[in-house]
């Protein structure tokens, strides 16, 4: 497939080398419902490099998919209000009005969603839904349509990609489904792709394949890619680089391996322990993070993980502590008291004196499970 | 896998529930059977939990509500303490379904929105519970506090006030309040979000303990079972195809498929080298025609002709790990 770029008028002359693709600076986005403000996104930013894949981590109601629609300008409706800037290829893309956004859509910037069941229209057969976008963006016929549709097919891995284009949604699995919506996606060859928890509704092996097949378009085609999931093993062994949102905030980023290899944030560390491993003894006991995430109309002052974290002072419930780098600088935490360090296993013992609830339980967990280590 | 066979049951006065050749099969339109379960044999231990894992299709649920007889199998026979379940009148299984709970994979979906939290949880007490009102008011408060969920202020609330690890809380506090003996969890961890999932897999590890449960643990995730499992059974299209002791069975795979199963599981851990070849979407077979011999022959690197004309029994490849496989990975 070649492409015509027919948004290059869009984006302009800003296609500068040097710049990265994507530049979000404190972006904020909040829905306005009769009890109050949801401040779902407070002030988010990062910068995303061509052909690189960042992931974003984070439990449901964290923000990390209403940052990646609200990117896309996808959160449609009255009561939604976003400020900030987010920069693709140097075009501020909250400033463009709904049409030149049609310009972008498919053609620039893609995106995969959750549900492959309902993201796919039940009463168009395949083949259109393919190749729809396809014929408005380049100005194709219907006949060079399907024929490129074919090609699509083929790349994801659709056995009989001939036949399946008349197929309707329902007639194909889940698996097949969500290889239909990449095809979707990548059909206009996008620089900029959104997978936003493209494999939550997908048995394992199924996963497996699809964060492949992501992988490799995403490398072949030089694309950069943000993979939104709540499952830290989605994004250990796929992405360069992983956010970790938390109550509409980002509270660490940086190279994943770094993250897995050096956590510095209390919330990282929390779900990252409450996980259960294929490596570690059946009946490990899991670490649960204490409590509920905070209510969003209104956040906790200070630090939002506070009244959930083992490790929480006094500061951390009246001062919110600020994203900063650690150690070599690309690392980004924001925590008064970081996972490891003297300040935090003093603040670990002070709590566990106090009998702080969600201290104890932590103490509770590690001490069970050393125990059981030792007996084994 | 794909394969039949009984050599790893255990002597039946040892066991609590002990299945055997069960089949599950439903009539769909157009004269054709869905075949989904054939012919599984396990049993289990008082205090053991069983994790049956398997991908969506596998059969595993079904497998779970044959036990309790909804819907009574086509075949094959499921004993509780030694009595056949499948020859009950439906009065003496009403009974006898006391003793056997179950809890589903949508908390919220699974209680009543219309009804208070306290009217929920004493539903089963209305009937074979204690009629005294003080008595069974005391019993949902102990039951709650039990699950982690403050009676004082939960009693006369709604279920759309609870997120859903809270509901399946008090799903499970209700599956629990008539003293069960089994507790088939279905999925019960699915829809929930990881700090969730934690905070219910330690419950139910503790509530084991409390009320000395032999629990069936339906789910998809391997890490979970693994988690919370003594024995794991592997299904594959309405047949097992290993069983094993959890830790033995995630060390040393020897079917194929439990093989495939646990290379597919995204670990934690980026020095991990993720084999990230892109394969062709290989579906799972239609459990209307399932294939002959091995039903795990279309998807295995390993099948010979001998997987497809013969089915392969269950067979012990180490002490206490049994694998039905003509080319286990020994």
């Amino acid at each position: 497939m070649n492409t015509t770029v027919v948004s290059d008028a869009v984006v302009a002359d800003a296609n500068t080398s040097a710049s990265p693709l994507l530049v979000v600076e404190d972006l904020h986005t909040s829905f306005s419902i009769p009890r109050g403000e949801v401040k779902a996104v407070r002030g988010v930013s990062f910068e995303l490099e061509q052909g690189k894949t960042l992931g974003v981590v984070g439990e449901s109601g964290s923000g990390k998919t209403v940052l990646a629609r609200s990117i896309m300008r996808l959160n449609l409706g009255n009561n939604v209000t976003t400020t900030g800037s987010a920069k693709f290829r140097g075009l501020s893309i909250l400033d463009q009005p709904p049409k030149s956004m049609r310009q972008l859509w498919g053609n620039e910037m893609a995106m995969v969603f959750q549900d492959p069941m309902t993201a796919l229209n039940p009463l168009v057969k395949i083949g259109r839904q393919v190749t729809e976008h396809v014929r408005h963006h380049l100005g194709i016929s219907k006949k060079e349509a399907r024929s490129l549709a074919i090609d699509l097919l083929n790349e994801v891995r659709i056995p009989e990609p001939e036949s399946r284009l008349d197929s309707y949604p329902h007639e194909l699995s889940g698996g097949m489904r969500q290889r239909i919506c990449i095809a979707i996606a990548l059909a206009c060859e996008p620089t900029l792709l959104f997978a936003d928890e493209p494999t939550t509704a997908l048995d394992v092996t199924v996963q497996h394949q699809i964060l492949n097949l992501l992988n490799r378009e995403q490398e072949t085609r030089d694309m950069a890619m943000v993979l939104v999931t709540h499952d830290l093993g989605v994004v250990a062994g796929r992405t360069d680089e992983t956010m970790v949102m938390y109550a509409g905030n980002v509270v660490e980023k940086t190279s994943t391996h770094e993250l897995f290899n050096n956590m510095q944030h209390p919330y990282t560390e929390a779900l990252f322990r409450s996980i259960p491993k294929t490596s570690e003894r059946s009946h490990t006991r899991l670490t649960a993070i204490a409590g509920r995430p905070p209510d969003l109309i209104d956040p906790p002052t200070g630090c939002s993980f506070s009244p959930r974290c083992p490790y929480v002072q006094p500061k951390c419930r009246e001062e919110k502590p600020p994203l900063i780098p650690v150690n070599d600088g690309s690392h980004l935490s924001s925590c008064w008291f970081p996972v490891g360090t003297e300040e935090n296993k003093a603040a670990f013992r002070k709590n566990v004196a106090e009998g702080l609830p969600q201290t104890l339980v932590v103490e509770e967990a590690l001490t069970d499970n050393s125990n059981e280590g030792s007996e084994s | 896998m794909a394969g039949s066979g009984k050599a790893h049951l255990r002597s039946e006065d040892e066991t609590l529930i002990r299945v055997e050749d069960l089949v599950v099969e439903y009539d769909v339109p157009g004269g054709e059977t869905v075949k989904a379960v054939s012919g599984i044999s396990f049993d289990i231990k008082a205090g053991e939990t069983l994790g049956l894992v398997g991908e969506s299709g596998c059969g595993k649920s079904t497998t779970g509500k044959a036990l309790i007889q909804l819907p009574k199998p086509t075949s094959g026979s499921v004993k509780h303490k030694l009595v056949e379940l499948t020859g009950l009148s439906s009065e003496a299984m009403r009974r006898r379904r006391t003793d056997l709970q179950m809890i589903f994979q949508d908390p919220i979906s699974s209680l009543n929105p219309l009804r208070k939290v306290e009217d929920i949880v004493a539903e089963p007490m209305k009937i074979w519970g204690p009629k005294d009102k003080t008595e069974q008011k005391e019993m949902v408060d102990n039951i709650l506090d039990s699950v982690g969920i403050d009676p004082e202020q939960a009693r006369g609330k709604m279920p759309h006030e609870f997120s859903g690890g809270q509901c399946q809380r008090i799903s499970i506090a209700r599956s629990l309040i008539l003293d069960p003996e089994v507790l088939i969890c279905d999925e019960p961890v699915s829809a929930l979000d990881v700090s969730m999932q934690a905070q219910i897999l330690n419950l139910l590890e503790d509530l084991k303990k409390k009320y000395h449960l032999t629990l069936i643990f339906i789910a998809h995730d391997l890490a979970v079972v693994k988690n919370i499992s003594d024995k794991v059974a592997v299904m594959y299209l309405g047949k097992l195809c290993e069983v094993a002791q959890s830790d033995e069975l995630y060390e040393r795979p020897v079917h194929p498929y439990s093989k495939l199963l646990l290379d597919s599981c995204p670990e934690p851990d980026p020095s991990i080298t993720i084999d990230k070849a892109v394969s062709d979407d290989d579906e799972l077979p239609s459990p209307i025609n399932p294939p002959s011999g091995c039903r795990f022959r279309t998807r295995c690197p390993f099948a010979t002709e001998i997987c497809s004309s013969e089915e392969p029994q269950m067979q012990e490849v180490r002490p206490d790990h049994y694998v039905a496989c003509h080319h286990p990975l020994v």
